[in-house]
């Protein structure tokens, strides 16, 4: 029977990353997804004909260049194309626009508050600090700081080097920015409530925190991190979808002579004499390999595919009690044309960007309350996007896609989910955004609403969290998923993880998957196929 | 409410009818968001007339603030590291700013215009620090710089233009005065103030008396050579003067992202406006410890020799020695016939590098060539002329 050299449980794009290295260090590497489709999360997916949705994650920002650039991503047919502005729509007919311009930009601030316009400044090169800081962590393992050994040693003092370049008032800033809710970390930049509001929804997106829990400013980080070529805190549209950046790396990893089978979901990782050996398919079907990896997310991985007893009991009850809420929704909308809003001037160029029509901090909060008493949000937080404007191959010609990530939405309802409760969650979305756009309901011609129902039972991701586990500073870094567990290596020997559970975290990044795959061929003794990060000075 | 127009990328200011008309390259660049001339016709011609005739510049986007109000002084006064208590109405002053760390901010002028009514003029937008500042102050302070239209008339022939233009008692307004003056019926402010390091008058009026003043100063040029200047020209001037210009020559403090890459008056070598004798300024605790130790670093004028410009140069402390610095700005000076620049150099022991050579790359039809050239540290300004102090000024 054949043996390979290392199987990757899941083919999202962190599996496919770290198949994709460790094929190109010369292993013989095998994917298996239990989808008909690869992409994890990743995808684009023809649920109307004729168009294409990126049905889960929805943008590009984080994916690393420098895992782009050694992939050959380009050459696979990737290409991400920037994305321009962002608009927060107000009850009261007007809105703020965050335009792609910045002395219209600059101006637009001033409109709303001329104080705000020139504290913006100072919060630009403060989160930039903070940016330049975490990203320098991004392509490498965390240290394990109760390690004894040389490699940790030296990699903590790298960690507290970085710390050793701030001023002592900018490290006292660090910890209180890691530390504080977006709410009252914006609060000491910004007056305007359309402005706090509109900076503050990148803080809860995927988390199951509001905008005055503390933590939430970390989580804005993380989305204000990635650039499009440089442009710190751009998002972009991958042409094609978000299934384009996994079809690009599925090719490369392919053109490398990796292997993908489809429709075959792992039921278990075969553990003999503490090491892993290989899987057993959901067919019954056993495939042997002398590395196994999981792309699943960490509750996944030590509670449904592998063993109790091939596991410490620390490790379980971890496992156990790793906190990945589901906490988002989403909907997929094909559109007969271009939805009007009336608030926006002829021709605003503010309709290529991110919409938001959430527009005070209190009603944030309020939406959050909704969540926690295991209800929708009634009036919810969104992010929508419409990419046909700049993709020609998602919708027919003159036809448009509209991408709607929703916050809140819990994984659990009272009285459980049904059909039912989910196209009433449908509802009270498009009803918020039909509120400012008068013609919107007419042009729909089909909607996808996912609850994290939908997105656990396709996806596989638990309670749909979209970050395999929440970016709370209990799960990051040497925390994530778990101390002692946060350098990639599983229980057992020769079992790795590689999905978002792991540092550093959710997005479409691509991090995890190289980091892993890293940790990997050092202890095969191969050569490290995986890049360095470009580095910022 | 107000919509503002998502197409009009940069602001025009009041004068933008004429800029726009007398713009004959349309060369435009942004400054402070406004739609700004770098060059209306030829540098040359432009560098001349500020140097040789009269120049008139639009000044509008330079950043203004109206601060008022019974803490007024006081709010200043702790504001900027220099000691203002000499200012009176009627007079202006340089200053610049630090934050607690004692990094410098920006520079900019005060102009008292009444009793407890002041104006700060600046490089960079400023409102949210002068907020924070105030804190606790009974202290209005308001953004006006879209409020105030300012033209820079300078130059050997501006008292004598600004004079044949209509206004009177110009003669006798000396340096850094102000002469609250009217034309044609409408109020302007006229202070002997500039950039340039020449004689030279700053205008300032209400936005809808701006194309009437411009008008009125124009309308002399059958006598005299006025011209309109972009800011090319004033870059080379103002180095030639030896002023510094925050955010080209350093990092001001609140956009710094990087540690160590802020720079407090000292590394500017503006020491001379810090006071400690003032009971206390922002920054002062930071300054007082910074000037116990050995300067690491300064901002210093140099002349680099020959012809080849040192655009972004590294400086050496010998030809192929060790790296001490780089250029932040360069000009080639007419007048001078030399190669200036402002340079960031460090400092060894407090004490500046007894050499310093520029590695210079350079262009001839595409092709890149690489030269050294030795360079003069000069404390004063590279240029100046007696009729910028001298009250009368002179006819020219």
């Amino acid at each position: 029977m054949k043996k390979y050299d290392a199987i990757v449980v899941g083919a999202g794009h962190n599996g496919l990353t770290n198949a994709a290295f460790l094929v190109k260090a010369g292993l013989d590497v095998l994917v298996l997804e239990k989808n008909e489709y690869i992409g994890g999360a990743t995808v684009s997916r023809e649920l109307h004909e004729g168009w294409m949705y990126s049905n889960c994650s929805y943008v590009c920002s984080l994916f690393r260049p420098e895992i782009y650039q050694a992939l050959h991503l380009g050459e696979h047919g990737l290409e991400v194309v920037p994305l321009q502005g962002s608009t927060t729509f107000k009850q009261d007919g007007d809105y703020f626009g965050s335009y792609h311009q910045p002395a219209v930009r600059r101006r637009e601030i001033a409109r709303h508050s001329k104080r705000d316009a020139d504290a913006s400044i100072r919060f630009d090169a403060d989160i930039m600090k903070w940016c330049r800081l975490v990203r320098g962590f991004l392509l490498r393992t965390p240290p394990d700081p109760a390690s004894l050994k040389i490699r940790d040693a030296m990699e903590f003092a790298y960690l507290l080097k970085s710390f050793y370049h701030l001023t002592e008032s900018q490290i006292y800033e660090f910890i209180r920015f890691f530390t504080m809710s977006i709410a009252e970390y914006l609060e000491e930049y910004f007056e305007s409530d359309a402005i706090l509001a509109h900076f503050s929804g990148g803080s809860i997106i995927g988390t199951g925190l509001g905008v005055y829990s503390p933590g939430t400013a970390y989580v804005l980080l993380h989305h204000a991190m990635g650039d499009v070529d440089g442009n710190i805190g751009s998002w972009g549209f991958a042409r094609g979808g978000m299934g384009a950046v996994s079809k690009a790396i599925a090719s490369s990893f392919q053109s490398m002579g990796g292997e993908i089978r489809t429709q075959a979901e792992v039921q278990q990782i075969l553990v003999k004499g503490r090491q892993a050996t290989g899987v057993v398919l959901a067919t019954g079907e056993e495939v042997n390999a002398g590395v196994v990896v999981s792309n699943l997310d960490a509750k996944r991985t030590f509670l449904n595919i592998m063993e109790r007893k091939d596991l410490p009991d620390e490790l379980y009850q971890r496992a156990s009690n790793f906190k990945i809420r589901g906490s988002s929704g989403k909907l997929n909308i094909a559109l007969d044309g271009l939805p009007r809003f009336p608030a926006l001037p002829i021709g605003s160029p503010l309709t290529l960007g991110h919409m938001h029509f959430t527009d005070t901090l209190e009603r944030l909060e309020r939406a959050y309350d909704d969540w926690k008493d295991d209800c929708w949000s009634s009036d919810p937080y969104v992010d929508t996007l419409i990419p046909t404007q700049y993709d020609p191959t998602m919708s027919p010609a003159g036809k448009h896609m509209m991408s709607v990530f929703v916050q809140y939405c819990p994984a659990e309802v009272e009285g459980g989910w049904t059909d039912a409760k989910r196209d009433a969650f449908g509802e009270t979305v498009i009803d918020q955004i039909a509120s400012y756009s008068p013609n919107f309901k007419d042009l729909i011609l089909h909607a996808e609403v996912r609850t994290p129902r939908e997105i656990e039972a396709e996806v596989g991701l638990t309670e749909g969290n979209i970050f395999q586990g929440e970016l709370t500073l209990d799960q990051l870094m040497f925390n994530r998923p778990f101390p002692g567990y946060a350098q990639y290596r599983g229980p057992v020997k020769n079992m790795y993880m590689c999905g978002s559970s792991t540092h550093p975290g959710g997005g479409v990044m691509g991090a995890p998957g190289a980091n892993a795959a890293r940790e990997i061929l050092l202890d095969l003794g191969r050569e490290n196929t995986t890049p360095e990060d470009f580095g910022d000075d | 409410m107000a919509k503002h127009d998502f197409k009009q990328v940069l602001e025009p200011t009041p004068f933008h009818a004429r800029v726009d008309e007398q713009s004959l390259v349309k060369n435009w660049t942004s400054w402070n968001g406004y739609q700004t001339a770098r060059v209306y016709d030829t540098l040359a011609s432009e560098y001349f007339a500020i140097r040789s005739s009269c120049s008139v510049m639009d000044l509008t986007p330079m950043e203004k603030y109206r601060i008022t109000g019974p803490d007024a002084f006081k709010f200043l006064s702790h504001l900027v590291v220099r000691d203002i208590s000499k200012l009176q109405v009627g007079r202006v002053t340089y200053v610049l700013w630090c934050n607690d760390e004692g990094k410098v901010l920006d520079d900019g002028t005060i102009f008292q215009l009444a009793e407890n009514d002041y104006r700060l003029c600046s490089q960079h937008h400023q409102l949210d620090w002068l907020l924070l500042s105030s804190l606790g102050m009974d202290v209005n302070i308001s953004k006006e710089t879209h409020e105030v239209a300012a033209l820079a008339i300078q130059g050997p022939t501006s008292c004598s233009v600004l004079t044949e233009a209509g206004f009177r008692g110009l003669a006798q307004l000396k340096p850094f005065r102000v002469l609250q003056t009217n034309l044609h019926g409408f109020e302007v402010m006229i202070s002997r103030t500039g950039y340039t390091g020449d004689l030279g008058y700053e205008l300032w009026t209400s936005p809808e008396n701006a194309l009437e003043l411009w008008d009125a100063i124009f309308a002399v040029q059958n006598l005299y050579n006025i011209r309109p200047v972009g800011l090319d020209a004033l870059e080379i001037v103002r180095i030639e003067a030896g002023f510094i210009m925050p955010g080209d020559d350093f990092n001001t403090a609140e956009t710094t992202v990087r540690a160590d890459h802020d720079r407090s008056p000292f590394e500017l070598g503006m020491d001379w406006v810090v006071n400690f004798n003032k009971p206390y300024f922002t920054g002062k605790r930071a300054l007082i410890a910074e000037q116990a130790l050995p300067i690491r670093r300064r901002l210093v004028k140099m002349s680099v020799k020959g012809n080849k410009p040192p655009a972004d140069s590294f400086l050496y402390d010998g030809k192929s020695g060790k790296r001490i610095g780089t250029i932040k700005s360069q000009v080639w000076s007419p007048i001078l016939k030399a190669n200036l620049a402002m340079a960031d150099v460090e400092y060894r022991n407090g004490v500046a590098p007894s050499e310093v050579w520029a590695e210079i790359y350079y262009q001839k039809e595409l092709e890149w060539r690489a030269t050294w050239a030795e360079c003069r540290i000069i404390d004063k300004p590279f240029w100046s002329h007696p009729r910028r102090s001298a009250t009368p000024p002179g006819q020219f």
